[in-house]
C-alpha cells in the first residue's frame, strides 16, 4: 500500500521535475509547487509525531505540578514543585538513578568491547560469515520479554540449567547478583545491534591502508588502535549514543527478572510502579519529566562530542 | 584481533570456525533453552535439565486452549500490522520529500524525528495514560497503534531516506524522455528500485512493534488489547499449583517464530536497513 502513496507522490512531483535545472530565481512556480508538495508529504508524519509527543510532554509538565492521585481524585490540587521535592528527596528515586546509571555504564562498556569483537569476526571471517550474521540477528530480533523469561527460568532454582550448574543459590533475590543477571540479559540482547553498527563503520576502513601499515611492521593491535579506531570514530559514537539512551530506558528485562524488588528498580521501573501500580499521576509525571531531562543531558553531551558527525546532520538538503 | 593478508591456511580456517561456533552458541543458547522448556512435560518441567527428558506438546495444547493467549496473539498481529502499514506509508511520503524535494522546515522535521528516536518512552507513559483514558482510547487497539506509529516513524524516515538517496532518479527522467508517462515511469522504473527499501523498513518497524512491552503493559488493562509480551507476564498456570513456566515458554516460542523466519530470509536486508540510517554519510 505504501507503493500507491509514493505513486501519488511521484506523479504530482512531475511539475518540479520539469524545471529540473533549479535556478536561483525567487520562488518560481515550480519551486512553490515543490514546497507545497514537500509540506503535504511530510504533514501526516509530522502531525502524528507532534500530536502523540508534543501535547503529552506539556501535559506531563502540568501533571507534575499537581497533587494527583487517582485513588483520591478529590484531593487533586496545584502544588507547584512539591512533587519534585518529594521525588528528589526520596532514597528510592536516587537508588533507582544509581541502578540505572550503573547498568547503563557497565552494559554499554561491555557491549562496546564484545560488539567490536563480533563486528571484526563478521567483517573478517574467512568461513561461515553468512551463518554468523544470521544468528547474531536473532538476539536483536527476539522479543525482549521472551529473552528475559529464558534467563529467568535458567536461573530459577530447580528449573534452570544455570542454577543447577552453578550451585542453587537463588541469584535473583539478592540485589547485586540480580543486577548482574539483568546486565547479562541486556548485554546478550543488544550486543548484536552494537556489532552491526560497528561493522558498518569497519567497512569504511580502507584495506590498502591496513596492508600498508602491516608492511611497515605495525602489529595487529597497533593497526587496530592507530588506523581502524580513528576512522571508525563516528560510527563508534553513533553506536554508543544509541545504546546509551536505549540502556537508560531499561524496563522489560528488569520487569521480568526482578520486577524491581530488592532495590533493583531502574528509573523507568520506578515510574511505572508509581504510575500504573500506585496510580499516582503527579509523582509519576514528575519522574517522567526528570527522566526526560536526564536523557536530554546525555544526548546533549554526545552531540557535543559528535560535532558535525551527528546522525541526521547529513540528511540536510542534498539531492 | 583479525589478521590481515597472509595465507588462508587450514589452521586459520579452523580458528575462524571455532570463533564462529562460539558466536553461534552465544546467540542461540537462550533461545534453545526456552524451546527445550516449552517441550518439557509438566512432570519434568522442573528437572533443571537443558534437554527435555520427556518430549511433549502439552504446553502448546494448553496455551492454544485459552483465550488469554489466542486473543493476545490476535491483538499482537493486528496491532503490529496496522501500525507498520501506517508508519511505512507516512514514512515513505516524508522520506521521499526529504530525499528529493527542497522545502523550508525539512531540517526541523529531521531534527524532531531524531529527538523522538532518543526520547525516553517512559516519559510519555504517564501523560498518555491520562489522555487516553479521557479520550476513551485506553485499552483499545488505536491506543497502542498511535504511540507505535510515532516511535516507528523516526526509524522509518531515516532508513527510507537513506535508501531513497541511493536510487538513481535520472532513470525516471530517462524513461520519460523515451515517452513513458509519469505513471509508467514510476511503476516500471522507480517502484522496483524503491520496493526493497520500503520492505526492509516494514520489517524493522514490525519487529519494533512486535517487541514493545512498556506501552503495551501501561496502556492496556484487559484481554481486549493486551499483546503477547504482556499476556506472557500475566500467565499464572491453569491451577494455583501449576508452574506457568511451560505455558510461558510455549507462548514465547510461538511469538519468536516470525522473528526467526524474518531473520533467516531477509538477513542481508535487515543488516542494510539497520546500518543505513545510522552510519552512512
Amino acid at each position: 500500500m505504501s507503493q500507491t502513496t509514493t505513486k501519488g507522490a511521484a506523479t504530482t512531483e512531475t511539475s518540479p521535475e520539469t524545471v529540473a535545472p533549479k535556478k536561483k530565481a525567487v520562488l518560481s512556480e515550480g519551486k512553490k509547487a515543490e514546497r507545497r508538495l514537500g509540506w503535504m508529504l511530510c504533514a501526516p508524519a509530522a502531525l502524528t509525531m507532534i500530536a502523540v509527543t508534543g501535547w503529552p510532554i506539556l501535559y506531563s509538565l502540568l501533571l507534575s505540578m499537581q497533587r494527583f492521585d487517582l485513588k483520591f481524585p478529590d484531593r487533586t490540587e496545584w502544588i507547584w514543585f512539591d512533587n519534585y521535592v518529594t521525588v528528589l528527596s526520596s532514597p528510592y528515586w536516587w537508588n533507582a538513578v544509581w541502578v540505572t546509571v550503573l547498568l547503563t555504564v557497565v552494559t554499554v562498556a561491555v557491549e562496546l568491547v564484545l560488539g567490536m569483537a563480533l563486528a571484526l569476526i563478521m567483517h573478517r571471517a574467512l568461513v561461515g560469515r553468512g551463518i554468523v550474521r544470521t544468528t547474531t540477528l536473532i538476539p536483536y530480533g527476539i522479543v525482549t520479554v521472551v529473552a528475559a523469561f529464558s534467563w529467568r527460568f535458567a536461573w530459577t532454582p530447580g528449573t534452570g540449567y544455570l542454577s543447577e550448574a552453578l550451585g542453587s543459590e537463588p541469584v535473583l533475590t539478592e540485589k547485586i547478583p540480580a543486577l548482574m543477571v539483568v546486565g547479562l540479559a541486556e548485554i546478550w540482547k543488544t550486543t548484536p545491534f552494537m556489532a552491526l553498527l560497528l561493522m558498518a563503520g569497519l567497512a569504511l576502513v580502507p584495506d590498502d591502508l591496513l596492508k600498508a601499515a602491516a608492511m611497515d611492521g605495525a602489529s595487529a593491535w597497533q593497526r587496530f588502535i592507530k588506523i581502524t579506531v580513528p576512522i571508525m570514530k563516528p560510527a563508534i559514537l553513533v553506536a554508543l549514543l544509541f545504546r546509551t539512551l536505549d540502556a537508560f530506558r531499561i524496563f522489560d528485562n528488569l520487569f521480568v527478572l526482578t520486577a524491581g524488588s530488592q532495590g533493583t528498580s531502574s528509573v523507568s521501573m520506578l515510574t511505572y510502579n508509581n504510575l500504573i501500580k500506585g496510580l499516582n499521576l503527579g509523582i509519576g509525571s514528575t519522574m517522567s519529566v526528570l527522566i526526560f531531562i536526564m536523557v536530554a543531558i546525555i544526548a546533549f553531551v554526545f552531540i557535543k562530542l559528535f560535532g558535525t558527525a551527528a546522525p541526521g546532520s547529513d540528511d540536510g538538503g542534498k539531492r | 584481533m583479525a589478521g590481515i593478508g597472509g595465507a588462508e591456511t587450514t589452521g586459520k580456517k579452523v580458528g575462524w570456525g571455532l570463533l564462529n561456533a562460539v558466536v553461534v552458541i552465544y546467540a542461540l543458547f537462550p533461545v534453545l533453552w526456552i524451546v527445550s522448556l516449552s517441550f518439557k512435560s509438566s512432570k519434568t518441567l522442573a528437572d533443571g535439565n537443558f534437554i527435555p527428558r520427556e518430549w511433549s506438546l502439552e504446553n502448546y495444547e494448553n496455551i492454544f486452549s485459552t483465550t488469554e493467549f489466542t486473543r493476545a496473539l490476535i491483538n499482537s498481529i493486528g496491532i503490529a500490522l496496522i501500525a507498520t502499514a501506517i508508519a511505512v506509508v507516512f514514512g515513505t511520503m516524508a522520506a521521499y520529500a526529504i530525499a528529493r524535494l527542497d522545502f523550508p522546515g525539512k531540517n526541523l522535521l529531521v531534527g524532531v524525528s531524531l529527538l523522538i528516536a532518543m526520547f525516553p518512552q517512559v516519559s510519555l507513559v504517564s501523560p498518555l495514560f491520562e489522555i487516553e483514558r479521557g479520550l476513551g482510547l485506553f485499552d483499545t487497539w488505536p491506543g497502542l497503534i498511535l504511540p507505535y506509529i510515532t516511535f516507528a516513524l523516526p526509524l522509518a524516515i531515516y532508513t527510507l531516506s537513506a535508501f531513497f538517496r541511493e536510487i538513481p532518479w535520472e532513470l525516471e527522467k530517462a524513461a520519460k524522455m523515451d515517452g513513458a508517462t509519469p505513471g509508467q515511469a514510476f511503476r516500471r522504473v522507480i517502484a522496483p528500485l524503491a520496493a526493497p527499501g520500503v520492505f526492509t523498513t516494514a520489517i524493522l518497524v514490525f519487529i519494533f512493534c512486535w517487541n514493545d512491552f512498556l506501552f503495551a503493559i501501561s496502556l492496556t488493562s484487559t484481554e481486549q488489547s493486551r499483546t503477547v509480551p504482556v499476556a506472557l507476564s500475566f500467565f499464572t498456570g491453569s491451577s494455583q499449583f501449576e508452574d506457568p513456566a511451560g505455558s510461558i515458554a510455549a507462548a514465547a516460542v510461538v511469538i519468536t517464530i516470525p522473528i526467526i523466519l524474518f531473520v533467516l530470509f531477509f538477513q542481508r536486508r535487515i543488516v542494510a536497513g539497520l546500518t543505513s540510517g545510522a552510519v552512512k554519510g
